[in-house]
C-alpha cells in the first residue's frame, strides 16, 4: 500500500515536473513573443511612430494679422477692428463633441441651426484647428463660460478683432466689407491665412481694392497640444505684420452732409471731385448699407431684403450706375463741334422747338423754340436743336473721340471694383450691337446725351472737372496715402495748385466758352439753374442741368400733356446737375443725379449747388483751422 | 530528505524559515514596485501625488502582508482553501448583486471604508481551492474525468459570475490560471482539446452575450485600423508611445504621449506604456527580465516541493503572475484586446497588488515549509 502509494506518488510527481517544464516553455515562448514585439515597435518601426508622435503633440496654429485701419482725409475712422471676445472649440475630430455642444447649447443657447454647424465644423476640423462657437460675447456670457470651464474641454475663450464700420451705411459703398473667406478666395491664392476660420477678406469697395495692403502677414505659434486639444504650452512665437492702414480722400463730414442732402429722395448718387488732384472728395450712392451686418454674418433675410429692393442698395451707383446723361452731355458736342471747326463762336442756330429728319420730329424741350442761339447761349438755354445741329455738322464719329477724351465709355484709373464704363454709342458699336447702321437720328439723340448713351456720375464728374481744370486729363482717386504701422500715416505735404495730369490740348478759347455757358447756366437771366446764383463772389459757381428720359414721350402723351408726376416712379425721368467751382478759379468739380427725380434744374441742381458750397466753403484755404485739426492727428 | 519518514512533520526553526523565504523574490518584486513607482512619479507629471506615494506606502504594506503570509503553514491554508473560495463565490455573487459601477461594469463591493474587488479574491481563492482539491485525491484519481469535471467547475462557477460583471479580462485570468493547476496537476490532455473545442463551438453564443463595448474591442483588435480615433484610439496612441521611445526612450519625465494625456488610462492599465515611452526598449527589457526571474524562482519553488499542495499553489501562483504581466504587456501593444489586466506591482491600484503580493507569499510559504508533510485529507 505504502509502496503502491509512494510509486504514484513519484508518478505523479514526474508527470508534473514534465507538465511544468512545457508550461514553463510555452511562457518563455510568450515572453520572447513579447520581446519580438518591442523590437519590431521599438526598432524596426520606431521612425514611423516617432513621426507620430510629434504629429500628436505639436500644432502650428496661424495668428491673423490685425487689418489694416481706413480713416478719411482728416484722419476721421472709417474702418476700424474691435475687440471681440469669441468662444472657441477644439475636438480630435468631432471626439466627445457632442457633450461639449450639449453644455454649450446650455450657457449659450445656441439653437439648432447652431449646433448642427458646429458639430459639422468640429468634426471637420483638421490638427484640432479651433472652430468659432460665438463672436461678440458679453460679460456676463464670458464669466458664465469661464465659470463652467471644467466641464468644456476644448473651449476657451479668445480675444479676437472684428471689423467696424462706426460710420454705418455713410461709407458702405466706399469701403465695402469684409465677410468670410469662400472658395473662391481660395483659388490659386496660396495664402494660408485664408484657411483660418476667422479670416475675413475684403468684398467690394476699397476693403477689396486695399485687400493686398489691409490684409498684413500671417503670424504663427507652435504649441504643445494635448489629446483634447488643450494648450499646454507655446514652443514657438513669429509674430505676424499687421496689415497697412490707409487714408481716403475723402472727407467724411463733407461725406455726411452730401449723403444727407441726397437722402431727400429715394435714391441716387453724388460725387465730389477736386479737379486738379482728382481727389473724390465725396462719393455717394443712396440708399447704402449697413457693412457691420456683413462683419457680424448677414441673415438670409436681410441679404434677400438688399438684394430685392428696387433702390439696390448694395450697387455703388456713383461708378456702376449707367445713365443717360441727358443734358450735361451738351458740353462734349458742343467742345466736338467747336474742336472740329463744325461751328464756331458766333455760329447761331436756328431754334423752332423742334427739328424734322426724315418724317421724324425731334423736339426741344422748350415748345416755342428758342429762336437763334449761339454755343453760350444754347448751353445756358440747353436749347436741344441747337445740338441737333451742332451734332449733325460734328458727326458721330467726333463726338465719341470728343466724349472719350472726357472720359466717357471707359473705365477710370480709380480701380474700384464694380466700376463700369458706361456706353459711348459709335458707327462699329450700333452694327454689332443692333446689326444695323447708324443713322442721322442716333446722331441727334448723342448730341443731346439720349438714346444709346450712357454715363455714371462718376464719369460726369470726370468730365466735368475736366472741363473746369483747362483741359487736363485728371484721373479720380480715393487712396491719399498708404503706410505699414510702423510709417507715419500722414497725407502729401505738397500743395498742388496745378494739375499734373497730361493736357488734351484743347482750343483755351474753345474751353471758355464751354465754360461760360455753364456760368451763364446759374449767372444769367435765361440760365437754367439761375435760381441758384450765389450772393458771393467767392463761392460763385457753374454748371450744367440736365434732365434724362427713361422712357420715350410718345407724341400722344406730348399732345395730352402728361406730366412726370402722373408717371409711376420707376418711368420718371432721371434728374441731373453737373457743376464746378468758384467760377472764376475752379477747384471742386460735382456730379449729381436723382433717380427718377425728373427735372434737373428743379430737384438735382439745388443738391449740387448745396454740395459744392459747402465743399468751397471747407476748402482748406478758407479753414485755417482745419490744417492744425491734421496735423494733430 | 531521505532521513525523514513520510508522514512526520519536520519541524523547522523560526531562523531556518526566516532563512528560507526567498529573498532574490522580495528583492526583485520590491524592483518591479520601485519601476512602478517611477512610472507612475512621471504619470504624475513628476509629482508623487496622487500615484505614486500611495504606490510606495501600500508595497510597503502588501510586503508586510507577504512576509506575514509566508510565515504560515500551509497545512493552515489547505484547510482554508475551501472557506476562502466559498466566501469568495459569496462576495461575487454579492457584487453582481449589489455592487458599485465603475468603468462600466459592478466590479466593486463596499463594506463601510473599504472597497474590495471580489474578482481579485477569486484569483487566489481558485488557485487554492484547486490545489486543496487535487491534493486530496489519490495520484491515479487526477486524469481521471470523473475527477477532472468537479475541478471543471470549481473554476468555471467564478468565472461565470465575473463574466457577469461584465470584466472579461479577469475571468480569462481566473479561467486561465485555474486552467494552468489543471494542467500540471495531469489533467488529460484530451479534455484541455475538448474544453477548447467547446469554447470554439460557443465563440457565436457568446457573441450574442457579450456586451456592445465587448465585442467593438474583440473587433478593434482584429483591425485596429478600423476605427483609429474611436475605440482602437487607445491601442493605436499606446502603440506610438511604445514606438516612439525607440532603443533607450525619451528620458524620465520626457515622455510626451502620456504626459500629454494622448494615453488613456497611464497611471492603470497603460503604465508599462508610459514608462516604456521614456525608458525605451532597455527599460522594457529590465521589466521584462524582472518578471520573468520572478516567474522562474516561481517555477524553481514548484518544483521543489514535496508536498504536491505547494507544488500546485506554487504553479498556479507562478501562472498567475504570467498571465498578469503577459496579457497587460500584450494588449499594450497590440497583440491581444483590450481586456483591462493591470501590471502587477506597477499599476496603479491597490486590491491588485494586494492579491498579486498575498499570492506570491502563498508562494514564498511553499518554499519555507517545503519540506512539510500534509496529509491528504485535510
Amino acid at each position: 500500500m505504502s509502496q503502491r502509494l509512494r510509486r504514484g506518488d513519484s508518478e505523479r510527481s514526474a508527470l508534473f515536473t514534465r507538465r511544468a517544464l512545457l508550461l514553463g516553455g510555452l511562457q518563455l515562448g510568450l515572453f520572447g513573443a513579447l520581446g519580438a514585439r518591442l523590437y519590431q515597435l521599438q526598432v524596426l518601426e520606431s521612425q514611423r511612430f516617432t513621426t507620430l508622435a510629434e504629429e500628436n503633440r505639436i500644432n502650428l496654429r496661424l495668428l491673423a494679422p490685425s487689418r489694416g485701419l481706413i480713416f478719411d482725409r482728416n484722419g476721421e475712422p472709417l474702418a476700424i477692428n474691435r475687440n471681440n471676445f469669441r468662444v472657441m472649440a477644439t475636438s480630435d475630430r468631432g471626439r466627445g463633441a457632442d457633450l461639449v455642444v450639449d453644455r454649450l447649447d446650455q450657457i449659450l443657447s445656441l439653437g439648432e441651426q447652431d449646433r448642427a454647424r458646429l458639430l459639422r465644423e468640429l468634426r471637420r476640423a483638421r490638427n484640432a484647428q479651433p472652430v468659432v462657437v460665438r463672436e461678440n460675447l458679453g460679460w456676463e456670457e464670458v464669466a458664465r463660460l469661464e465659470f463652467n470651464a471644467p466641464d468644456l474641454p476644448g473651449v476657451f475663450i479668445d480675444l479676437g478683432q472684428s471689423r467696424d464700420y462706426p460710420e454705418g451705411d455713410l461709407m458702405s459703398h466706399i469701403l465695402g466689407y469684409t465677410s468670410r473667406v469662400d472658395k473662391e478666395d481660395l483659388g490659386g491664392a496660396d495664402d494660408a491665412l485664408l484657411r483660418l476660420d476667422l479670416m475675413r477678406v475684403g468684398r467690394k469697395g476699397m476693403e477689396r481694392q486695399l485687400e493686398e495692403d489691409l490684409r498684413g502677414r500671417a503670424g504663427a505659434v507652435q504649441v504643445e497640444v494635448n489629446a483634447v486639444g488643450r494648450v499646454v504650452r507655446e514652443l514657438d512665437r513669429t509674430e505676424g505684420q499687421p496689415g497697412s492702414n490707409a487714408l481716403l480722400t475723402i472727407d467724411l463730414d463733407l461725406q455726411r452732409f452730401a449723403t444727407e442732402k441726397m437722402k431727400a429722395h429715394q435714391s441716387g448718387s453724388a460725387v465730389v471731385m477736386d479737379v486738379i488732384t482728382g481727389d473724390l472728395l465725396a462719393l455717394v450712392s443712396v440708399p447704402g448699407f449697413d457693412p457691420n451686418v456683413f462683419a457680424r454674418g448677414i441673415t438670409q433675410s436681410e441679404w434677400k431684403e438688399l438684394l430685392d429692393s428696387v433702390e439696390r442698395p448694395l450697387h455703388n451707383k456713383a461708378i456702376a450706375g449707367a445713365y443717360p446723361p441727358g443734358s450735361t452731355y451738351k458740353m462734349v458736342t458742343a467742345l466736338a463741334a467747336l474742336e472740329s471747326r463744325a461751328i464756331d463762336a458766333w455760329t447761331r442756330l436756328p431754334c423752332l422747338g423742334f427739328l424734322e429728319l426724315g418724317g421724324l420730329k425731334f423736339h426741344c424741350w422748350l415748345k416755342g423754340g428758342h429762336g437763334g442761339l449761339n454755343v453760350v447761349e444754347a448751353l445756358a438755354a440747353s436749347c436741344d436743336c441747337f445740338f441737333y445741329e451742332a451734332a449733325r455738322r460734328t458727326g458721330v464719329d467726333r463726338i465719341g473721340e470728343m466724349a472719350s477724351r472726357l472720359g466717357f465709355g471707359k473705365l477710370s484709373e480709380l480701380g474700384m471694383p464694380g466700376e463700369v464704363a458706361g456706353n459711348q454709342p459709335s458707327r462699329a458699336w450700333k452694327q454689332e450691337k443692333h446689326g444695323k447702321p447708324w443713322q442721322h437720328g442716333d446722331t441727334f439723340n448723342l448730341g443731346i446725351g439720349q438714346g444709346y448713351m450712357t454715363s455714371t456720375p462718376l464719369q460726369l464728374a470726370i468730365m466735368t472737372a475736366r472741363l473746369a481744370n483747362g483741359g487736363y486729363e485728371v484721373q479720380p482717386n480715393l487712396l491719399l496715402a498708404r503706410a505699414t504701422p510702423r510709417e507715419e500715416l500722414a497725407p502729401p505735404t505738397t500743395v498742388r495748385d496745378k494739375p499734373t495730369a497730361p493736357s488734351m490740348r484743347l482750343n483755351p478759347q474753345h474751353l471758355a466758352l464751354i465754360r461760360e455757358g455753364m456760368n451763364q447756366v446759374v449767372n444769367s437771366g435765361h440760365g437754367t439753374a439761375n435760381q441758384l446764383r450765389q450772393r458771393d463772389p467767392a463761392l460763385a459757381f457753374a454748371g450744367k442741368t440736365g434732365t434724362a428720359q427713361v422712357k420715350r414721350i410718345t407724341e400722344r402723351e406730348r399732345d395730352l400733356g402728361i406730366t412726370q408726376q402722373q408717371l409711376p416712379w420707376h418711368l420718371r425721368h432721371h434728374a441731373l446737375f453737373v457743376c464746378y467751382g468758384p467760377v472764376d478759379n475752379p477747384r471742386y468739380a460735382v456730379s449729381v443725379i436723382v433717380e427718377h427725380g425728373m427735372g434737373g434744374s428743379a430737384t438735382a441742381a439745388p443738391i449740387g449747388r448745396d454740395i459744392l458750397v459747402e465743399t468751397m466753403k471747407r476748402d482748406p484755404s478758407r479753414r485755417t483751422d482745419r490744417f492744425r485739426k491734421m496735423a494733430q492727428r | 530528505m531521505s532521513m525523514l519518514a513520510a508522514g512526520e512533520a519536520p519541524q523547522i526553526s523560526f531562523a531556518e524559515r526566516i532563512w528560507r523565504i526567498n529573498w532574490a523574490l522580495v528583492l526583485i518584486l520590491t524592483a518591479i514596485a520601485a519601476v512602478g513607482f517611477l512610472a507612475l512619479y512621471s504619470a504624475a507629471g513628476g509629482r508623487p501625488e496622487p500615484w505614486a506615494a500611495k504606490h510606495a506606502l501600500r508595497y510597503a504594506g502588501a510586503l508586510t502582508l507577504m512576509l506575514g503570509v509566508a510565515l504560515v503553514h500551509p497545512k493552515v491554508w489547505l484547510s482554508l482553501a475551501w472557506p476562502i473560495y466559498l466566501v469568495s463565490l459569496a462576495l461575487l455573487v454579492a457584487v453582481d448583486l449589489v455592487g458599485k459601477i465603475g468603468m462600466g461594469a459592478q466590479r466593486w463591493l463596499v463594506l463601510g471604508p473599504v472597497q474590495i474587488q471580489p474578482s481579485e479574491i477569486a484569483k487566489v481563492a481558485v488557485i487554492l481551492v484547486l490545489a486543496r482539491y487535487y491534493h486530496g485525491l489519490k495520484p491515479e484519481q487526477s486524469g481521471k474525468l470523473l475527477h477532472t469535471v468537479p475541478a471543471a467547475a470549481l473554476i468555471l462557477a467564478p468565472v461565470a459570475l465575473v463574466m457577469v460583471q461584465p470584466d472579461l479580462g479577469t475571468a480569462l485570468m481566473v479561467l486561465m490560471g485555474g486552467g494552468c493547476v489543471m494542467f500540471v496537476a495531469g489533467t488529460r490532455l484530451w479534455a484541455f482539446a475538448a474544453a477548447g473545442l467547446a469554447a470554439v463551438a460557443s465563440m457565436p453564443v457568446a457573441w450574442t452575450l457579450m456586451h456592445e463595448y465587448q465585442r467593438r474591442r474583440v473587433l478593434t483588435f482584429l483591425d485596429p485600423e478600423r476605427d483609429p480615433l474611436g475605440a482602437g484610439y487607445h491601442i493605436t496612441q499606446s502603440k506610438i508611445a511604445i514606438g516612439s521611445g525607440g532603443l533607450f526612450g525619451k528620458g524620465f519625465l520626457h515622455g510626451t504621449q502620456s504626459s500629454l494625456n494622448f494615453l488613456p488610462e497611464k497611471q492603470t492599465d497603460f503604465i508599462f506604456t508610459s514608462f516604456v515611452e521614456e525608458w525605451g526598449l532597455a527599460g522594457a527589457a529590465v521589466v521584462l527580465a524582472l518578471f520573468g526571474a520572478a516567474i522562474l524562482i516561481g517555477h524553481s519553488v514548484a518544483l521543489r516541493s514535496r508536498h504536491h499542495f505547494g507544488r500546485l499553489v506554487a504553479m498556479g501562483v507562478t501562472a498567475m503572475l504570467f498571465l498578469y504581466v503577459f496579457i497587460n504587456v500584450a494588449m499594450v501593444m497590440g497583440l491581444l484586446p483590450v481586456v483591462g489586466v493591470p501590471l502587477p506591482l506597477v499599476s496603479n491600484g491597490g486590491t491588485a497588488m494586494l492579491s498579486v503580493m498575498f499570492a506570491c507569499g502563498l508562494l514564498i510559504g511553499v518554499n519555507v515549509y517545503r519540506d512539510a508533510a500534509l496529509p491528504r485529507a485535510g
